[in-house]
């Protein structure tokens, strides 16, 4: 198996284990499953303007991100609703737009090879996650535990909202490649939530999920490669494993 | 003296409910003012206007270099996240570019100790939580500080505890507190102005003055004939007079 893929999926795994635990704790745990589809007309796009689907995909999940956001904000509507309509519509929208074969990639991950550029590019992404979550991780806690307080120490909540909802489109972005728009919601939530049943302690937290989405992805590899199938699949398979056997830990 | 706070004719509408309307009122430094008035008379909208989270009309003007620090009623997140208030503390410092000998000296002051900010936020007394909220609030050196109702859920010897702490440090360092409370009894003691808020009317001025048994009744609603005996005897009982008279 190609080592760029391998060390590009690794690094996926990481930024997915440090903003999926962030996603977590601020209770929006199925935003990726949202933002994953709102990217998907995006995709189709790009197939039929025969570009690089990921420039498609990009581009509607900056769309998609900012328009959570600015719901977000305002407080005279569900943002539920909002983004349950707009999510079934971007699905409607893909399908309609795409052939057969290319949703299947769209949907379970594995479009084409990766290209040079889009491995410099794909670590870059990586490097960029990884570096907010260290720099910005206590003022992103503080904002979630209390807003008020946030507030009250001079932290612009807003923009720092639109910040991480920015890096975790990246995430998204980084994950639909091997995964999909269909799984790779559970790389960001899985790990998180395995994280969070065996850890109270923000370090051990993030250390655990980042760990456990590292760990899903080699496996996964490892396991696809044996027996000759679709990698996105089974990586998720063994996540979700992991996380059955972090019951067994009672938490106090 | 100098106002560390100016708000004027302040109105604010959330989802086009004007929740507060033409609200004036001035804070010099080492002043309290308390906040009294039914639930969803928009007490906590107003403080968190003060705090720059919703839009209004009208102004509201802090002096130069005026540092708040917001003491909450309660925390809405979820108590058991994996965060302890060393992370909470490392936030502030963080974005304020307070030194370590600033955050130490303050919660020495308040009397938080190392096992405290390193346990689980969720595994926390209540007692234990309100006073370390109170520490996170001070550090920074703030010029105002903002607290809503901070002892809702604590007992009585604690509660009283709080108060002084907070009383002592207005009196040592000169700062001005805006404090919403549903206990008459700490308005007496400690406040220096009071602002009634309700959808029909407020007040405002020095405790004794405003403080009428008929802006009481007008204020909650009903009749508080006994409110003098209480505020000096027991304070416990006033609680339930004021959590009857909902305006909304």
């Amino acid at each position: 198996m190609d080592p760029y893929s391998i060390t590009l999926a690794l690094g996926t795994a990481v930024a997915a284990g440090l903003v999926g635990s962030f996603a977590l704790m601020k209770r929006m745990t199925l935003a990726g499953d949202v933002l994953s589809h709102i990217a998907l007309p995006g995709l189709g796009i790009a197939f039929l303007l025969k570009l690089n689907p990921l420039i498609g995909a990009a581009a509607a999940l900056l769309v998609g991100t900012l328009l959570i956001w600015r719901l977000d904000r305002s407080a005279n509507f569900s943002t539920e609703t909002a983004i349950g309509v707009i999510f079934t519509a971007a699905v409607a929208v893909a399908v309609l737009m795409t052939t057969s074969e290319e949703l299947i990639d769209a949907l379970f991950g594995g479009f084409g090879a990766l290209t040079p550029i889009e491995f410099i590019l794909g670590m870059l992404a990586v490097v960029l996650v990884v570096a907010f979550v260290f720099r910005f991780k206590d003022r992103l806690v503080l904002t979630l535990f209390s807003p008020e307080l946030a507030a009250a120490a001079g932290l612009s909540i807003d923009r720092l909202n639109l910040a991480y909802l920015l890096v975790f489109a990246l995430t998204i972005l980084l994950g639909m490649r091997f995964l999909g728009a269909i799984l790779v919601g559970a790389l960001i939530i899985t790990p998180a939530a395995i994280g969070r049943q065996l850890t109270h302690n923000l370090s051990a937290f993030l250390a655990i999920s980042t760990s456990a989405a590292v760990l899903s992805v080699v496996l996964g590899f490892i396991i696809a490669d044996r027996y000759g199938i679709q990698t996105g699949p089974v990586v998720v398979t063994v996540a979700a494993v992991l996380f059955l056997l972090s019951l067994l830990k009672r938490k106090r | 003296m100098a106002n560390v706070l100016s708000v004027r004719n302040l109105t604010v509408r959330l989802d086009d409910r004007t929740i507060l309307r033409n609200i004036s009122f001035d804070l010099e430094r080492g002043e309290t003012l308390a906040v009294i008035g039914p639930n969803g008379s928009g007490k906590t909208v107003l403080l968190k206007t003060i705090l720059g989270m919703y839009p209004y009309e009208g102004t509201i003007e802090r002096a130069p270099d005026t540092r708040i620090g917001y003491v909450p009623q309660r925390i809405d997140a979820d108590r058991h996240l994996p965060l302890n208030f060393k992370n909470l503390l490392a936030a502030k410092a963080d974005v304020l570019k307070l030194s370590a000998g600033d955050v130490e000296d303050t919660l020495r002051a308040v009397g938080v100790s190392h096992d405290v900010l390193l346990t689980p936020v969720g595994h926390l007394s209540g007692g234990q939580f309100q006073k370390t909220l109170l520490a996170f609030a001070l550090i920074g050196k703030p010029t105002l500080l903002i607290l809503d109702e901070p002892t809702a859920s604590i007992d009585q010897p604690r509660e009283e505890q709080l108060h002084a702490l907070v009383h002592r440090f207005q009196d040592e360092r000169g700062l001005a507190a805006i404090h919403v409370s549903h206990d008459l009894t700490f308005v007496y003691r400690y406040a220096t102005k009071v602002l009634c808020l309700n959808e029909r009317g407020l007040c405002f001025g020095a405790p004794r003055e405003v403080l009428t048994p008929e802006t009481l009744e007008k204020l909650y609603g009903e009749p508080l004939a006994h409110y003098e005996h209480h505020h000096r005897h027991d304070h416990n009982q006033n609680h339930g007079h004021n959590d009857d008279g909902s305006s909304s």
